[in-house]
């Protein structure tokens, strides 16, 4: 083993001088004038063809290697993988972006995500890795007993998982579409051609290898460009330990800032601007006839006056472009409404905890919230089934343990740097577009403007770019990190390929969990217990290749509430399995119809609160008026309601009913005791 | 066999007792200083507000200590019980 796993480390390790070497490569090319085309083209080729070829190395026949990659991946590789399996397109695109826009309040991301590993490690990890199966659903079914927690359980990690995958591809597309500028359907097959090379064939097992390698690639990808950042403003390449003074000098711009008269103006108007589309959404449709006749009006007057003919189009065209009826106005009117209130709201200061505003004086909304989503995406993360499967993959309990203290290292130079990356991206904005002469901005606004992701309105007329005149879309802030602090474009591609190694590896992750839930779990052990190992893995291979396709079909619809679903998927996750799997190890009397009953009672509680907060999101659902949150807590957070529940619901009916029999009485001190002979009381056997 | 499970129990009350220890501190860190980051905030470290320090990086070194700490003690105990329970 100890050989075996030296090759391994030396294998990766002249991967990474490789992948280094190719980098440095592309940018001395870049200087003899190779154009920013190819160099995305080499990425993207360059990494995908890397993937392929550890997928195809890694083929397989063997179920324990398809599903758990023959259970002999050591800790330090498989934190690696993990790592990669964790890290999504969200964490590497739209983190950094998150904390810019939301300074202290984000933070909970940073503190939840990391924070879940603690619960992963302390209540899970080396349970499941003694009780050495395949899947969550596996471990419910044994400890349980009887089809109904099973089959719970595979419809939640589908549900969970789902969800998550499509993001994965539509960031694939977003990624593939603005660096290569390949087609969004196109960029979305190639992302699924990535995905399939590594999980068709392999497996868990080549998933495991593959994502290790892009783990590389997304760390190397995430670090540089804030490294020579923080070198530019600070003189240091360290940022994560350099931002605290890049903090203090935000702070100083802010209290210089915020303030200026030209800043509080516009804020004024745009509150203006909101005030007036309020006033004629509450008039419809009355407003919207007046708006037409106003326009004909003057439509007339231009041409009773002999006005140019460009003037007269102008006003003919605006008039064709007003909403058709009330229904569409009122749809129109309320995002140009929230656009303009977003923009007239007081900018936040970075650090400050829950600032008092207009609609939460005190803070303690926000602070209820902030803890609440601490609370869910700690309970998510530690029961999302993609994440809990790879601690099937190590070779020992011992190292499951060891595992997840790589897993929460490696994830930590991602996190710990994203609060930095805001900082600097922040200290950058402000000394760069604040207050500067609209025509004198550098070129790369107008690049972002020109893809919708900047947007910049000179509403007070005086050419001059104050705060509230700038909007954006948070994943500009890594994705034009490169262009703002002048890198060359290799810089940029290297940040593409670091997104696309993020969302590949997660989509590989979550792919395998969906797969194997429907055919080892639903196929095999619900319904054809006496499949052939040979028949099970064509199911399996089958069934990823149509889940697969399905979910980059789903992507390439662009879901406008993907992001929102993705949020949730935590709640989901958190209240479906949190309880019953924590319970199961910890508690004894924990029974059938306790697990049963708390698995869809917290289900059901953080789904209906969902879907009765958000009700505007789902047209096509019949839910009616939004419901009024409870408390104010954000529907992100359902958790917070669905796992206490689910919880509480276990043990009362546990308690109400009879106690599990003696098998399970067993099962459980078979997971929690080191066994004499082998360390997993059933793993042996079953390496078939 | 009353040793093995005179042994289990000394194991699996170490471990309760452990875990106990370590999600308390993960409580204080992860629950109980954004509670208080408002406060935390006044005080100042290398630039950073504490409270955001906290937030931003405290938390996550203390997560990777825990689960490291856990990891350690753990494996040794498995160890020493698979030694006891031979003899």
């Amino acid at each position: 083993m100890a050989s075996g796993l030296s090759r391994l480390q030396r294998y990766y390790a002249a991967y990474t001088v490789g992948f280094v070497i190719f980098v440095a490569a592309l940018a001395v090319l870049e200087s003899q004038g190779m154009p920013p085309r190819w160099i995305g083209y080499a990425f993207l080729l360059f990494t995908i063809v890397t993937y392929a070829a550890i997928g195809v190395f890694s083929r397989t026949a063997d179920v324990a290697e398809y599903y758990v990659a023959g259970r002999r991946v050591p800790s330090l590789l498989n934190g690696m993988a993990t790592g990669a399996d964790w890290m999504s397109a969200a964490s590497f695109i739209g983190m950094a972006g998150s904390l810019y826009l939301s300074g202290f309040q984000g933070l909970a991301f940073v503190i939840g995500w990391t924070g879940g590993f603690v619960l992963v490690a302390l209540f899970l990890a080396p349970y499941l890795r003694r009780f050495g199966e395949y899947t969550i659903p596996d471990f419910l079914g044994a400890r349980y007993g009887g089809n109904a927690v099973r089959l719970l359980a595979v419809a939640a990690a589908i549900l969970a998982s789902f969800v998550y995958v499509v993001a994965q591809i539509y960031g694939v597309g977003v990624i593939t579409s603005r660096f290569v500028n390949l087609q969004f359907e196109i960029g979305i097959f190639v992302g699924l051609a990535g995905i399939l090379v590594c999980s068709f064939l392999g497996g868990m097992r080549a998933v495991t290898w593959t994502q290790v390698a892009q783990y590389v690639v997304i760390i190397v990808a995430y670090v540089t460009p804030v490294a020579l950042l923080a070198y530019k403003v600070t003189g240091v390449p360290a940022p994560q330990v350099v931002y605290g003074q890049v903090l203090e000098r935000v702070g100083v711009l802010e209290g210089q800032i915020f303030d200026l008269p030209a800043e509080v103006e516009t804020r004024r108007l745009f509150r203006q601007r909101a005030a007036h589309y309020a006033d004629k959404i509450a008039r419809l449709p009355g407003s919207l006839n007046e708006e037409r006749t106003l326009l004909a009006e003057r439509i007339a007057e231009l041409k009773a006056s002999d006005a140019p003919m460009r003037d007269i189009v102008q006003v003919e065209k605006q008039r064709r472009d007003l909403p058709r009826d009330a229904d569409e106005a009122r749809q129109r009117w309320e995002q140009a409404m929230a656009a303009a209130e977003e923009r007239a709201r007081p900018p936040i200061r970075h650090a400050e905890a829950f600032p008092a505003t207009a609609e939460d004086p005190g803070g303690r909304i926000q602070q209820a919230n902030f803890l609440a989503l601490v609370f869910c995406l700690t309970v998510g993360t530690a029961a999302l089934p993609h994440v809990l499967m790879r601690y099937y993959t190590t070779p020992s309990v011992q190292e499951a343990r060891s595992s997840v203290f790589w897993s929460i290292f490696f994830i930590s130079i991602l996190y710990m740097t994203a609060p930095a990356y805001a900082v600097l991206a922040k200290f950058e904005v402000f000394t760069q577009l604040a207050e500067i002469p609209i025509a004198k901005l550098p070129g790369w606004v107008a690049a972002w403007a020109k893809v919708g992701l900047m947007s910049i309105e000179d509403i007070n007329h005086d050419g001059i770019l104050q705060l509230a005149e700038l909007s954006f879309n948070p994943d500009v802030i890594v994705l034009a990190t490169p262009e703002i602090a002048g890198m060359p474009f290799v810089v940029s591609g290297l940040v593409a390929a670091g997104g696309l190694a993020a969302a590949l590896s997660t989509a590989d992750g979550l792919l395998l969990t969906i797969t194997s839930a429907l055919s080892h779990d639903l196929y095999y052990r619900v319904f054809r217990p006496r499949a052939s190992t040979q028949f099970r893995l064509v199911i399996s291979k089958s069934l990823l290749l149509v889940v697969a396709v399905l979910a980059a079909s789903v992507a390439a619809q662009k879901p406008g509430t993907i992001l929102y679903m993705v949020a949730w998927a935590f709640s989901i996750a958190g209240s479906a399995f949190f309880p019953a799997l924590v319970l199961g190890i910890f508690w004894k009397r924990a029974n059938r119809a306790g697990a049963v009953a708390g698995m869809s009672a917290g289900l059901l509680v953080s789904l209906y609160y969902i879907l009765r907060v958000e009700a505007l999101r789902f047209p096509a659902l019949p839910l009616g008026e939004p419901m009024a949150p409870w408390f104010g807590i954000q529907s992100i957070s359902a958790g917070v309601f669905g796992v206490p529940i689910g919880f509480a619901v276990i043990v009362l009916v546990s308690l109400v009913t009879r106690a599990p029999p003696q098998e399970t009485q067993d099962f459980v001190a078979g997971v929690r005791f080191p066994q004499e002979d082998d360390e997993s009381p059933k793993g042996a056997e079953q390496r078939s | 066999m009353s040793k093995i499970s005179r042994a289990r129990h000394a194991y699996w009350r170490a471990n309760l007792i452990l875990t106990l220890i370590l999600l308390t501190i993960w409580v204080a860190v992860t629950f109980v200083a954004p509670l208080y980051a408002r406060e935390l905030n006044r005080i100042t470290l290398l630039g950073f507000p504490l409270g955001f320090y906290m937030a931003a990086q405290g938390s996550v070194v203390v997560d990777i200590l825990i689960i490291g700490f856990y990891a350690w003690f753990m494996n040794r105990l498995d160890s020493r019980i698979e030694h006891r329970v031979k003899e």
